[in-house]
């Protein structure tokens, strides 16, 4: 089981980029940390969730 | 009657404690966007004496700014690099600022704020606010961004907070009001995010890691 946005749920085996795609949301707009660590976009289709992981997805809104 | 330095610093100290104010006046703090957050959040910083602020922006201050953001009437067609460092310079004589009248690009950001403790993403635009993090969290290894995501329109004030998403990386806001969404932008709310920004700086300054 692996954490995303604080919600536990199974994702062994998927990427980074397959749990973005699964949350439908604009890639230009989000910042991704892996276990408290930044995750570069260009690794988001290298990185592999393991058992434990806490992923953080933030997706930023308009307005400033 | 404008105080001397001395008298200046004397009062902060008064305030803030003499610890802190010296970490204030050694820290430099970068601010990414002057419209509604950014303007706020340096006039904060100015008035808590911090060292050095370096203010980007390619921007000019234009009328629909005026209901939120830190300038005045007279300085429409100025950008906002100038027009806030005049501000600034009229409520803090003795802080240094650095004006960067440029797009800021994942290209640029590096050179941008490397000088910084701590920078602030002020922006409007959420790809703006996304490449910023990204930039500064890849880049480079201690240096903490702070950020302000949703605080458009005229829900709760209450409902904007500062959270701390890893050691280098707070977010303010309430996360889901977009602009985008038609619902405007609004001084007092908009202003509430950025001390929310602004306060969790000097907290990060004077070594407090909780949000």
């Amino acid at each position: 089981m692996v954490f995303v946005n604080g919600k536990e749920q199974t994702a062994n085996g998927k990427t980074v980029e397959d749990i973005i795609n699964e949350m439908n949301i604009d890639k230009r707009t989000i910042a991704v940390e892996l276990n408290e660590e930044i995750v570069s976009k260009v690794d988001y289709d290298s990185t592999t969730l393991k058992d434990g992981d806490v992923l953080e997805v933030v997706s930023f809104v308009g307005g400033g | 009657m404008v105080p001397t330095k001395e008298e200046f610093f004397s009062a902060l100290e008064f305030r803030h404690g003499r610890k802190n104010q010296r970490k204030f006046a050694d820290a430099t703090v970068a601010i990414c966007g002057l419209g509604g957050l950014g303007s706020n959040i340096a006039i904060c910083l100015a008035r808590a004496g911090i060292g050095k602020l370096i203010l980007i922006d390619f921007d000019v201050v234009d009328v629909s700014n005026l209901h939120r953001q830190q300038y005045m009437a007279s300085q429409v067609g100025m950008y906002k690099t100038e027009a806030l460092k005049e501000n600034l310079l009229e409520i803090n004589p003795y802080i240094t600022i650095e004006s960067c009248t440029v797009r800021m690009t994942e290209d640029n950001t590096v050179k941008l704020v490397s000088e910084a403790d701590v920078v602030c993403e002020a922006f409007d635009k959420a790809e703006c606010k996304a490449m910023v993090v990204n930039a500064v969290l890849t880049d480079f290894k201690d240096k903490i961004i702070v950020s302000g995501s949703g605080m458009a329109g005229f829900s709760s004030a209450n409902a904007i907070v500062t959270k701390k998403l890893s050691n280098r990386f707070y977010m303010c806001g309430d996360g889901v009001s977009d602009v985008n969404d038609g619902i405007g932008l609004i001084a007092s709310r908009v202003m509430v995010c950025a001390a929310h920004e602004a306060h969790i700086v000097l907290r990060l300054l004077m070594g407090e890691q909780t949000p």
